[in-house]
């Protein structure tokens, strides 16, 4: 294979995106050991960094990259005689017949699980994920956390010493468990994006796209397991809402979603994200990330049917209530039903230290006429904690006023 | 890999031991009776018991030369292990399954350890 100036590199950089949990998860199978797994995929990329500009790129590089981390792992076994037994067990588990399957078998997906287990806090299964699957390093896990690399490195060794001592297992669910052990998967997922989605606009530069990395896991996800609408609902949620960046964000400066310029949208995200939302719609499974993201399209309709948008909001509620639902609800039916029923079902909600409650308060007020309340408001929702892009948004619309 | 490790499901409460609203300590017997059957017919029993209250442990501590013997808890809590089973599971799935069948029966969180496999 040839490759131009560069080549080696961005070959490298494919594979670890699209390969790196599928060979973690191969090694993991094959040896009972994340960090023994993790380790000889490190070292298989070392290699590779070393010998594809001067050798060329393989023909199959995942296939490379896995025999070449197959046999650092082996490599290593031999080596170790602290690990001479678990070298025998290896060994052994090779004539074992591999364990029943669950719903699907793909080593990638068993991953995914083990490192989405319920057992370990959510922040802690992000970090894993986008370790261990995704192949970020541990300082871009933690430029894109805003943490110090050393405690997400403990966060990390922390969590595989738990995956080996209780012993999560390396396996598909059962069918009964499924949903509830995928929404743990998609939550981690969703977290992964927020905080990419939140750094939009970020100037300090150096934070990787934690976004993309998750709209790529994602999709991964959704590949596995086609049958599941909601990690599709997820993934369409993800593409509606990254659609809109370009639009949200400009010059720094926040923009509300009634004042976007819509030709800045993306048009390829929106018709994918759009798509996935008709086509669960016409499979009548509603779940949370589902009817989020048919409300997410909703928004992005030529004429927004703010009807709708209720309907679906209250279609939300009936499956995952939540005070900060019922906020945006009210919000919506105040195209509907006018600013002062909504203000009405703003002000019986317990929200007083989210600062989101006090700004949409400040804007049905502002509708209103109320304009001194509303100030106070925007105040209130200034002392507590907006991002430095909201806040710098929040200063503008009170001098404005 | 079939083996199984031992788990700890540990039950901690303050002194007065409190149930949920409308739930008697008869109930509570009868739900622990009925796990503890279920335990043992899946031959995942290893052994289980209630502790009496934390006010009734003695801390010996015979690392010196005498040993020192302390009336009272090792270390002073508003919850102490109160009672646990130990069982036998295939991984931590398994044990968080009759983890959660524990907390149902005794009517209060229940926490998954694993022992040392040696």
């Amino acid at each position: 294979m040839t490759a131009g100036p560069g080549g080696h590199e961005a070959a490298l950089v494919r594979v670890v995106r699209e390969e790196h949990g599928r060979i973690v998860g191969a090694l993991v199978r094959r040896y009972g050991d994340v960090d023994l797994a993790e380790d000889a995929v490190a070292e298989a990329l070392e290699v590779a960094w070393q010998k594809w500009p001067v050798d060329g790129v393989p023909p199959n590089p995942g296939a490379w990259l896995t025999t070449t981390a197959h046999r650092r792992a082996l490599d290593r076994l031999r080596r170790e005689s602290t690990r001479a037994s678990r070298e025998k067990e290896a060994t052994s588990m090779l004539d074992v017949p591999a364990e029943p399957l669950g719903v699907v078998d793909d080593d990638r997906l068993r991953l995914f699980f083990m490192c989405c287990h319920p057992s370990l806090a959510l922040e802690t299964r992000v970090a894993l994920t986008l370790r261990l699957v995704a192949g970020l390093s541990v300082a871009e896990i933690a430029a894109g956390f805003l943490t110090e690399e050393r405690a997400m490195a403990q966060r990390i060794t922390r969590a595989k010493r738990k995956i080996r001592d209780a012993r999560i297992p390396f396996r598909v669910p059962q069918r009964d468990d499924l949903p509830s052990r995928l929404s743990g998967v998609l939550a981690a997922l969703y977290l992964a994006f927020n905080e990419g989605y939140l750094s939009v606009g970020d100037e300090s530069g150096s934070r990787p796209d934690l976004a993309d990395e998750a709209i790529r896991l994602t999709r991964q996800l959704v590949d596995l397991l086609p049958a599941e609408p909601e990690a599709q609902g997820l993934l369409a949620l993800m593409l509606l809402t990254r659609a809109r960046d370009d639009a949200r964000v400009v010059d720094g400066r926040l923009v509300p979603l009634d004042e976007q310029d819509r030709d800045r949208w993306s048009p390829e995200l929106l018709a994918e994200g759009r798509g996935l939302v008709r086509a669960l719609l016409a499979l009548g499974q509603p779940g949370p990330y589902q009817v989020q993201a048919a409300i997410s399209a909703a928004h992005t309709d030529d004429e927004v049917p703010w009807g709708e948008v209720v309907a679906l909001y209250d279609l939300l509620l009936a499956l995952a209530p939540s005070p900060v639902v019922r906020l945006n609800r009210a919000l919506a039916v105040a195209h509907v039903e006018g600013p002062e029923t909504a203000l009405r079902l703003v002000d019986d909600l317990d929200l007083a230290s989210y600062h989101p409650w006090h700004v949409a308060r400040a804007h049905l007020l502002a509708l209103l006429g109320r304009d001194r309340e509303s100030q106070e408001a925007l105040d209130a929702a200034l002392a507590l904690d907006p991002t430095p892009l909201e806040r710098a948004h929040l200063e503008r619309l009170r001098d404005r006023a | 890999m079939s083996s199984t490790t031992q788990y700890l499901l540990g039950v901690n409460h303050g002194d007065e031991i409190s149930w949920p609203e409308g739930v008697t300590a008869d109930q509570v017997f009868a739900d622990v009776d009925a796990f503890n059957a279920r335990l043992r017919e899946q031959g995942r029993w290893v052994f289980g018991g209630g502790l009496m209250p934390a006010s009734s442990a003695t801390v010996i501590d015979a690392t010196g030369p005498e040993p020192v013997i302390t009336d009272g808890p090792y270390v002073e809590s508003k919850e102490y292990l109160g009672g646990f089973w130990v069982i036998e599971a295939e991984d931590l799935d398994e044990a968080m399954r009759w983890g959660t069948e524990a907390s149902a029966a005794c009517h209060g969180p229940v926490e998954v350890r694993p022992f040392q496999s040696e």
